[in-house]
């Protein structure tokens, strides 16, 4: 791959990160359901598999939509900030010897990363033009790229789970599936539901979505604003660092890590329209059901009409593809997105 | 010419002519540092500053003049690259051949996108041509005969008979660098001819240009498709350059840096990209031969100019534009 990074980095000695195609290259705990068995379980397995994928999207997308619907700021390093979350429960739980603490611990460290990053580079950004959003925060993703190198070092590091949580659990009858995925599905719901009612039962909650609808409004009615942006962009990190955690256990934590899925991320917010919650959870669903079924399903059925190899390698370009298509026919029939954020 | 070095509004000489022609000279001298220092990798580098600057400054015609910020433009600097590197791999060695497939492919590439993007706004134009060059990357990634995920090598450059010699390092030097000035001189007379008139007035009020009569989506489209074709050429160079193509040519950190340059030259700048190429490129370079750590400089650098510059390089050195 050195070959081709062509611009940033390119004569310099550095390994470029690598870049695997899509978010879930490795399934080391996939379930006992073979693959060559087209059964409904296998298809269970799948959805299940797709929910899960999608509930952690909806971590990352959540707060990437409320930092873009309120403080209207394209956020590139919100996948540094999965990253760094990820790293952080690595290196606490090492400490601690326990992944839960080493959770705990990581998501308050990466809560304080994200405001601070908010009061000393972000809020200055604010006022600027989207391709200045660009700019700014791909450097910040470069910075924090380097500096997880220097402190992490190169190599990735791995999140190892308790050992109960690494069992497979017969769900249903000749369908065994892991604890540790089924959890991530259970926690990530509870999140949604504590996020939703955040939003929709508090005092912060009703600031941010009114500063969703209209941020001059609640700044002129004397809201302290740069102390709710600052929460926003707080809260939207730690969800970010949660995400990163969460997922660490089962893909490698490495650098980079963050920034295919930032763009699944991104696909999410425009598909379930700019500052919506509720459409950053459809759309993460969706979006994560949409990749995994096509990743499982469309080699074989492509294998009905052409050669083995062949379906599998276009089956493979085809099904990464999917989710773009879904996000293009989406934007050709609501061109803002399933659920724009209500009265704009 | 001296309206072109200048591209400014204005008539009055300023330091932005001496800049530009400054930098034009430094381009032109280049192999003969190399030659007297005996440093071949200055070559390879400043020919990677042409090409990129020559891909940037396709991206700027877009989004600097016309306002269609694309987040895809890597996508046509590969596909001009698999285009050489495909037909060379059947055997078709020839440049007549496969420069003219590169634009062309590209082109239609553009024409495609850019008729189903233009419909979209704002942010949306944005991801929608990121989704785009993420399923040409994809589509890249599955073309198992072309090397798929790991690339491809591209063992003989594209062959001109006995008119140009791809492999004469300085000939291909200069060969970038003239068409790098000739796209810098074909976006100037378009930006300043009544259909780079009608881009910009897209740009700056799209329904008053429709209310007066300009069918502005066609304008647009036109405009797009002739970005990529452009960009193409860049990727054929490419291509030629590093003798390589793989996916992670279009991988979207790619357009991020491609859209980087032409942020940080001045997008209202006709030498803008070339100048955010250059600086980029060379500020890289010389960072990674002091530190290991580069990018902890470079990075919050970038962030740096979004917050505090207006107008990106260009604009510090020309003080505040008229006009």
């Amino acid at each position: 791959m050195q070959g081709a990074s062509l611009s940033v980095g390119a004569p310099s000695p550095q390994p470029s990160p690598r870049w695997g195609e899509g978010v879930r290259t490795s399934k080391p705990d996939r379930g006992d359901v073979r693959h060559d068995d087209k059964s409904m379980l296998y298809f269970i397995e799948q959805f299940l598999n797709g929910i899960q994928l999608g509930m952690l999207l909806f971590l990352l997308a959540a707060g990437l939509t409320l930092i873009f619907g309120i403080m209207d700021l394209v956020n590139l390093a919100h996948g540094s900030l999965y990253m760094i979350g990820a790293y952080f429960a690595a290196t606490f739980a090492e400490w601690t010897d326990s992944f839960v603490l080493g959770a705990i611990f990581a998501i308050v460290a990466t809560l304080a990363v994200g405001m601070a990053l908010e009061v000393i580079a972000m809020r200055r950004l604010y006022a600027r033009s989207h391709l200045d959003h660009v700019l700014g925060t791909f450097g910040l993703l470069l910075f924090f790229n380097e500096l997880v190198r220097l402190i992490w070092g190169p190599a990735g590091m791995t999140l190892s789970l308790p050992g109960e949580m690494l069992k497979a659990v017969e769900i249903l009858p000749g369908l065994f599936y892991p604890v540790y995925r089924l959890v991530i599905i259970a926690v990530t719901l509870a999140v949604a539901f504590l996020l939703y009612a955040l939003v929709m039962r508090t005092r912060l909650g009703m600031l941010i979505r009114a500063g969703a609808s209209n941020r001059e409004m609640v700044g002129a009615l004397g809201v302290n604003i740069k102390l709710l942006y600052t929460m926003v962009f707080g809260l939207g990190a730690a969800l970010a660092g949660f995400a990163g955690l969460m997922q660490a256990p089962i893909l490698t934590v490495q650098i980079g890590m963050g920034e295919n899925i930032l763009i699944l991320a991104f696909v999410v917010i425009i598909i379930g329209g700019i500052g919506s919650i509720r459409g950053a959870f459809v759309a993460a669903l969706l979006v994560g059901l949409v990749d995994t079924v096509g990743r499982a399903f469309l080699p074989d059925l492509l294998h009905v009409y052409l050669s083995e190899s062949a379906a599998a390698s276009l089956g493979r370009a085809l099904s990464s593809m999917m989710i773009y298509m879904v996000m293009a026919l989406v934007l050709i029939v609501r061109p803002e997105g399933l659920f724009p954020a209500a009265s704009k | 010419m001296k309206g072109l070095l200048e591209t400014s509004r204005g008539s009055r000489p300023s330091p932005r002519l001496a800049v530009n022609a400054g930098l034009l000279v430094i381009l032109a001298l280049a192999p003969l540092y190399a030659a007297l220092t005996g440093d071949p990798f200055a070559m390879t580098l400043f020919t990677r500053v042409l090409i990129l600057a020559l891909a940037a400054l396709s991206l700027n015609l877009i989004m600097g003049f016309g306002g269609m910020v694309s987040f895809g433009h890597a996508a046509y600097l590969g596909i001009g690259g698999y285009a050489v590197g495909i037909l060379a791999k059947e055997g078709i060695g020839s440049g007549f051949v496969q420069w003219p497939v590169a634009i062309a492919a590209a082109a239609l590439y553009a024409l495609v996108v850019g008729a189903l993007s233009l419909r979209t706004r704002g942010v949306y134009f944005i991801m929608i041509t990121l989704a785009f060059a993420q399923m040409t990357y994809y589509v890249a990634i599955g073309l198992d005969r072309y090397g798929g995920d790991d690339g491809l090598t591209i063992y003989q450059r594209s062959r001109f008979g006995s008119l140009l010699d791809l492999d004469n390092k300085i000939l291909f030097y200069y060969l970038c660098f003239a068409l790098l000035l000739a796209g810098i001189y074909l976006v100037w007379r378009l930006v300043n001819s009544r259909f780079g008139l009608v881009i910009q007035g897209a740009r700056s009020n799209e329904r008053r240009m429709r209310a007066i009569g300009f069918a502005t989506y066609r304008y647009k489209l036109v405009c797009f498709v002739i970005a990529g074709a452009m960009c193409g050429l860049a990727g054929a160079l490419l291509a030629n350059h590093t003798n390589f193509i793989s996916p992670a040519m279009m991988h979207w950190t790619r357009s991020g840096d491609l859209m980087i340059m032409a942020v940080l030259g001045g997008m209202q700048a006709m030498f803008g990209p070339l100048l955010g190429a250059m600086t980029l490129l060379l500020l890289e370079e010389s960072l990674s031969r002091v530190t290991d750590y580069a990018n902890l400089v470079l990075g919050p650098l970038l962030l740096f100019v979004a917050i505090y510059v207006n107008g990106g390089i260009d604009g510090l050195i020309g003080g505040v534009r008229h006009g």
